[in-house]
């Protein structure tokens, strides 16, 4: 997925560890200058939460005739933080069915984004 | 009344239970878990986000993923356990009474116990909130509970009142749910929760932070319409002139967790500070045979010390069983452990003077973030006979020592030992851990 570069400054906290640096990111035609960072992974993470900041998105989804009301899912793997609102929307409009599985792909290819809505319970039918 | 026989009777089937009774039965041992919920899996079902596992399992799983392995393996194992059953009642010589609608009321006898009740949290009683109690005022669990579980929202416009994790990573849940938060307002200068959850659930977000703010008032007589916030000195006292009303319709408070004990104090075990029931170094009560681990005992950050207690609390309750069952042995002598300096609480409580040479895990917290710190032991005769220097706490992390003190001069004699969390002496500051 090729992406231009958003900003062109942008302060980062760094939550690797608990020191907490504050890393400042700034890109310089198209040069990332990163400064502030105490260490590589730090370096790491300042530049993916400049470019591409991603995350694993957590929810739940109704389900019929199951024990609970809801089965909590996550994407299989981290997702573009700006496509979390559009993977929230198609989650609210699906309804599974018990009996349901840890792991069970709910939506398969969400939005052609490549990631799976998968279950993190097994539910039993009641 | 029905009676039922077993090794080691475990109180709550959250994550420490489960994992506890894992290690006993495949000692071969019999165990039995007692669970007032409508199934296992304790308060780690709730949490339905990421961030759980990472040392047990090395990977990051939600809290649901990670408790279904340890249900999946207790199904396995064929492991004993009972549901809707609420235990009521532990006598001193540990015969547990439990209710069930099944069964009415139960009599479990045991040769060993295992507590694993977990925490509940603080509530308005506990921070001592005035006000009329109009609807739409919920522990932050709670919410969570309604959220993921049950299925509904408590309200549409928030503010949460604690940056506890709890309070922060429902704040980022309520958003993606389509409601609005207004504020997370903390007393405290700083944020109490993790800087992680502040990064992703608040400031991914744009939801206001508001530190040394507190709320002084809660407006609506039926359905909260509103809260007064107003800014806190050093002491946490209202500064007057500072007050601003939140327009909203549900007030969450996330303003921390205590273990769960009324079952083990009235059973006789004495509670210590932190609300958790005193133990030795081996999580073991003061009433003999009766072990503690998990949020029961302490709160714990981590899902996975958890886990890690009460393999121990299990691996103990089998030593107990094979070695010290029905024997009346003599109680053994103990070294006292005391909170010193900026520790808020310590444990174990008492250390058995037989175990000064082994390793001994500690856990502790200190009361206020520090920098460049040095962690002291000290006996009664204020001998260092432990130090270890770290870079920086805070109180929203549990610390955890693995160390033998007999190794660095306390011995059997010794009669108490106090810990502390002290700046570091200049000379020391190279070299930090
Ligand atoms: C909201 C929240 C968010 C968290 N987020 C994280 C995280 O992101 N990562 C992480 O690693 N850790 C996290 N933790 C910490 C971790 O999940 C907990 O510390 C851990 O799950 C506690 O396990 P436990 O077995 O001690 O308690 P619980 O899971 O609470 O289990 C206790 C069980 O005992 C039962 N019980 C209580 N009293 C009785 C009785 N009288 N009779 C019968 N049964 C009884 C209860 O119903 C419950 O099932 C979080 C904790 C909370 C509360
Ligand atoms: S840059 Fe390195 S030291 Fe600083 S917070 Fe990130 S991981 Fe920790």
């Amino acid at each position: 997925m090729s992406k231009t570069i958003p900003e062109e400054e942008k302060t980062v906290r760094c939550i690797v560890c608990p020191t907490g640096c504050e890393i400042h990111v700034k890109n310089v035609k198209g040069e990332l200058i990163i400064d502030g960072h105490t260490c590589n992974r730090g370096e790491e993470y300042a530049k993916d939460e400049f470019i591409a900041p991603k995350r694993i998105l957590t929810s739940t989804m109704r389900v019929n005739n199951g024990l609970l009301p809801l089965i909590p899912v996550r994407t299989n793997q981290p997702v573009l933080k700006e496509q979390l609102n559009n993977i929230l929307k198609e989650i609210a409009k699906k309804i599974v069915n018990a009996p349901i599985k840890m792991g069970d792909v709910l939506i398969e290819n969400v939005l052609d984004l490549g990631v799976n809505i998968i279950a993190s319970r097994d539910l039993i039918r009641v | 009344m029905k009676e039922y026989k077993t090794d080691v009777a475990i109180i709550g089937g959250g994550s420490a239970g489960l994992a506890a009774a894992i290690i006993i039965k495949k000692s071969g041992l019999d165990a039995l878990i007692l669970e007032r919920d409508r199934e296992l899996g304790g308060i780690t079902l709730q949490c339905i986000h990421n961030g759980f596992g990472i040392h047990e399992f090395k990977e990051e799983l939600t809290g649901p993923e990670f408790v279904q392995r340890f249900i999946n393996e207790v199904k396995h194992l064929e492991i004993p356990y009972k549901l809707d059953t609420m235990v009521i009642k532990i006598e001193k010589n540990k015969t547990i009474y439990a209710v069930n609608n099944k069964e009415g009321l139960i009599k479990v006898i045991p040769k060993a116990i295992i507590l694993a009740m977990g925490c509940r949290e603080r509530t308005r009683g506990n921070i001592n909130m005035p006000g009329f109690r109009p609807a739409g005022i919920y522990t932050a669990g709670q919410a969570q509970r309604f959220v993921n579980v049950e299925g509904y929202l408590p309200g549409n416009t928030y503010v949460i009142l604690g940056s506890g994790d709890i309070g922060m990573i429902m704040a980022r849940r309520l958003i993606w749910e389509g409601c609005k938060v207004k504020a997370v307002v903390e007393i405290q200068p700083t944020v109490s929760g993790l800087l992680r959850n502040e990064v992703q659930c608040l400031e991914d977000y744009d939801i206001p932070l508001i530190t040394s703010y507190t709320v002084t008032k809660i407006h609506g007589r039926h359905r909260v319409k509103g809260v007064t916030i107003s800014k806190v000195d050093r002491q946490f006292d209202r500064i007057i002139g500072t007050d601003r009303f939140i327009e909203c319709d549900t007030l969450l408070l996330s303003v921390g967790l205590i273990p769960e004990n009324e079952l083990s104090h009235n059973a006789g075990a004495e509670l210590s500070s932190n609300g958790g029931p005193i133990i030795d170094n081996n999580l073991e009560t003061e009433i003999e045979g009766m072990f503690a681990c998990g949020n029961v005992l302490q709160v714990h950050d981590l899902v996975d010390l958890v886990v890690a207690e009460a393999k121990r609390a299990g691996i103990n309750a089998i030593e107990y069983i094979k070695n010290r069952y029905g024997k009346n042995l003599k109680k053994k002598d103990k070294i006292k452990c005391l909170t010193g300096e900026n520790v808020n609480y310590i444990k174990p409580d008492l250390i058995n003077k037989s175990d000064i040479s082994k390793e001994i895990i500690f856990s502790f917290r200190v009361q206020r973030p520090e920098r460049r710190i040095l962690i002291q032991f000290k006996d009664e005769n204020n001998n260092i006979v432990f130090k270890r220097k770290k870079r920086y706490v805070i109180p929203s992390e549990m610390i955890e020592l693995n160390i033998n003190l007999g190794e660095s001069g306390a011995s059997d004699e010794t009669k108490t030992i106090k810990v502390e969390v002290i700046p570091q002496p200049e000379v020391l500051i190279d070299n930090n851990d």
